[in-house]
């Protein structure tokens, strides 16, 4: 056995609110740079839909993640040797247009417009080609709250196996918020795709992060991730991802779109597994079953011969306390309320979700509402459990019911004891909980108080670096040390293009404008 | 012959070469942020499928049939083949992964030419190898026509000759190609420019396409870790640390 940890994130679907806060202060942070406007680190999908990129879930057309071969696995974009030769035209890589053409727009014109007979619009302007755009005809987030007919959003990869066509319905009609970021996976597809070895798993953290010297541009990692979580800069000619606010969480702060987090659904904390069992667990035969090896991973931190092999695996001390306080592992584990997003990938992702209730359907209020023991059949919630289920346990309905049973006796139980003065201990006995797992659960799912969400251990990153050769040094640049990596002195080239849409002008001293370089 | 020649195929390979080999290894000692293959391929797929792989697989048949064509020392290529043999081997293979080549090239330019978003993002730089390159591969395809004429392979022994001579640092390396055709000529001219403005373009990745073997063999699986005694507190001070590091 080799123990690591891993800072992971739950996020409670059923508090989401679709607020955009999450991808809105990652894209201030990490993302409002020329050649990645289109990507968003953290993005927020309404479901059901085909989502961003377009089509993403379905690994038959883009090949990402894992499939079985043998008693393995191997890349679903082929062999090593499949991935080298699809090296200078990856026909599994999306084009821009999959994410949308970023766009800006001419606001100057509003502002210098002659009189006109109409009133002055900023018409959008591409980022790309500096041109007009006659139509915007995709955005990051074009299907926000059922946007557009139901006939292109039911191509959602989770409606697999079911019948659909009711869901079109107004009366049927069902939503939900579905915020994704990079999974930092345990068997990250991206890293195993990089032909030129540039992305690494952190050992401390398990952060995912792609080295940008390092990055040749080959582009297959950006296909080997099922999540498309993987961003080509197609100025600078490198993949860029979320980076899962490294800095942030060094010094034990979370990261930008958990802090930010208005509707507090996100929770970061320590999961200790065995990395010995990866490679077995992400082979399982029934990709049903990729949860249950995956939850088998993880390794109980009260446990005193796990934390001695911890220890003795390089686990530091605190990092040990941190998981024993993981509001992560009690949610994943403990409550077994929180799912990762599709396990079949085989990429054991860490980002994992609650499932969202909702409320009781228009066929269930027509006097069929099937109670069962003080708490509704989850059933007959407006989203159906097959639709959680595929997208959060590879089709397997009962986890995902016993987690929204769970949530719903908790609801029930809270209703009881503050309304009508009585714990239903029974209730809470038939869905597999006691008083004190969930008292344990309203606190950290209703009141979620900001100490308890994130539980983040400092990394001690100043025995890995001695600060007194860092002083007087350039912080965060993209390589070369100091040098932006950009600049027009060198003689060996730079970005690609990604000229300003709007050029900068700046009046000299001599009184001239000029174009200012950026 | 003339100083201009004698400076071409005398000194000229070596100053080539010098830049290649030093300038790509400044380039990526100092600048490996820019050091990428530069594809365009997430703004406009279309013609870089066919337009890519014709040119890349082509080129690199070209590039290994010159590399083992020139390089491999006339005993050893006596043994495998006779001159005619070898005339004939680089003509047809050569000839053929040429044309596909050039082909491919032609779609390449084309696409930077015609495609709004591909034009938008061009450097001056990027037209200017695509275009150096379309040149040698038609300069390269157009000297078939001459060794046609002399199957017994005497043109060709003597390029063999020149080519092992710059390796060899032979005395008087150029005479060697005093009455070659002009068309040898400026192929050879024209390569060596290649590799003097190797280092200062996109050429740079083909380094690192060739160090992409290594990915067959390395392990799926990426992990990298701080130094153990960083992770293990306590004990460890700051001066420990430090003095492993120098």
């Amino acid at each position: 056995m080799k123990i690591r940890a891993q800072i992971a994130m739950v996020l409670n679907l059923d508090k989401c609110i679709g607020c955009h806060t999450c991808s809105v202060t990652c894209k201030n942070v990490w993302t409002s740079r020329v050649g990645m406007e289109y990507a968003w680190f953290n993005n927020v999908e309404t479901k059901p839909g085909i989502g961003y990129p377009k089509d993403w879930e379905n690994q038959e057309r883009w090949k990402g993640g894992w499939e079985r071969k043998g008693d393995g696995i191997r890349l679903k974009q082929g062999s090593r040797l499949g991935v080298l030769m699809k090296i200078f035209s990856n026909p599994n890589l999306p084009q821009i247009d999959d994410y949308y053409e970023p766009f800006t727009y001419d606001y100057e014109f509003i502002q210098t417009a002659p009189e006109m007979p109409t009133p002055p619009a900023a018409r959008p302007i591409s980022v790309i080609t500096r041109q007009r755009m006659q139509k915007i005809e995709w955005g990051p987030n074009w299907e926000e709250i059922l946007g557009g007919e139901f006939a292109k959003r039911s191509q959602d990869y989770n409606f697999a196996d079911m019948q659909k066509d009711m869901y079109g319905e107004f009366e049927n009609t069902f939503m939900m918020y579905l915020p994704r970021l990079c999974e930092h996976c345990l068997n990250p597809a991206c890293v195993a795709s990089c032909p030129s070895g540039s992305i690494y798993k952190r050992e401390e953290d398990g952060i995912v992060l792609i080295d940008q010297d390092k990055c040749r541009g080959w582009r297959m990692c950006v296909s080997g991730c099922p999540y498309k979580k993987i961003y080509y800069n197609w100025t600078s000619g490198k993949a860029e991802k979320c980076i899962f606010c490294y800095p942030r969480i060094e010094v034990g702060q979370p990261t930008v779109c958990s802090e930010t987090c208005v509707g507090r659904i996100r929770y970061l904390g320590v999961l200790l597994y065995d990395a010995d069992g990866i490679e077995k667990a992400a082979a399982a035969a029934d990709a049903q079953d990729l949860y249950q090896a995956q939850l088998d991973l993880f390794l109980d931190p009260h446990d005193p011969d796990v934390q001695a092999q911890a220890r003795k695996d390089g686990v530091p001390e605190n990092w040990l306390e941190a998981a024993r306080r993981s509001p992560t592992y009690k949610m994943a584990i403990d409550w077994k309320i929180a799912f990762p997003l599709h396990p079949e990938y085989r990429t054991l992702p860490m980002v994992w979700y609650v499932p969202p209730l909702s409320p009781i359907s228009s066929r269930a209020n027509a006097g069929q509402v099937a109670e069962a023991g003080g708490i509704p059949d989850v059933r007959s919630l407006r989203i159906p459990v097959r639709y959680l289920a595929n997208l959060l346990t590879a089709g397997k309905e009962e986890p995902v019911v016993q987690a929204l049973e769970r949530m719903l006796a908790m609801r029930a139980f809270y209703r009881g004891r503050q309304l009508d003065g009585h714990d239903d201990v029974d209730l809470l006995a038939r869905v597999g909980l006691d008083v004190a797992a969930v008292e344990s659960m309203h606190r950290y799912l209703s009141i979620a108080d900001y100490e308890d969400r994130f539980v983040i251990p400092t990394t001690h990153r100043e025995y890995a670096e001695t600060a007194y050769y860092l002083r007087g040094e350039c912080g965060f640049s993209f390589g070369n040390g100091c040098s932006p990596g950009e600049t027009s002195e060198t003689l060996f080239g730079g970005k690609m293009g990604g000229k300003r849409v709007f050029p900068i002008r700046v009046r000299g001293e001599d009184g001239h404008e000029k174009v200012a370089d950026y | 012959m003339s100083a201009l020649h004698s400076f071409l195929f005398g000194i000229y390979p070596y100053i080539a070469l010098a830049v290649f080999f030093v300038g790509s290894l400044i380039r990526f000692d100092r600048d490996q942020y820019t050091w990428k293959s530069d594809s365009s391929q997430l703004l406009r797929r279309g013609e870089l499928r066919w337009g890519s792989n014709l040119f890349h697989f082509g080129v690199l048949v070209v590039f290994f049939g010159h590399l083992f064509g020139f390089l491999i020392p006339d005993s050893i290529a006596d043994l495998m083949m006779t001159p005619t043999e070898h005339a004939l081997l680089a003509m047809i293979g050569g000839g053929v992964a040429g044309v596909a080549a050039l082909a491919g090239l032609t779609l390449l330019i084309h696409r930077r030419l015609t495609d709004p978003r591909i034009h938008a993002n061009t450097r001056p730089w990027d037209m200017g190898v695509l275009t150096i390159l379309w040149i040698q591969l038609v300069l390269g395809l157009w000297t078939i026509y001459f060794s046609a004429q002399h199957l017994d392979g005497a043109n060709f022994l003597r390029l063999v000759a020149y080519v092992q001579g710059i390796v060899s640092f032979r005395v008087g390396n150029a005479d060697l190609l005093n009455n070659v055709p002009w068309v040898y000529q400026a192929h050879i001219a024209l390569g060596l420019t290649i590799f003097l403005i190797f280092p200062f373009t996109r050429l740079a990745h083909i380094w690192s396409g060739f160090a992409t073997v290594a990915y067959l063999f390395r392990r799926p699986q990426i992990v990298r870790s701080r130094p153990q005694e960083a992770r293990t507190l306590p004990g460890v001070t700051r001066g420990d640390v430090a003095a492993r590091q120098r």
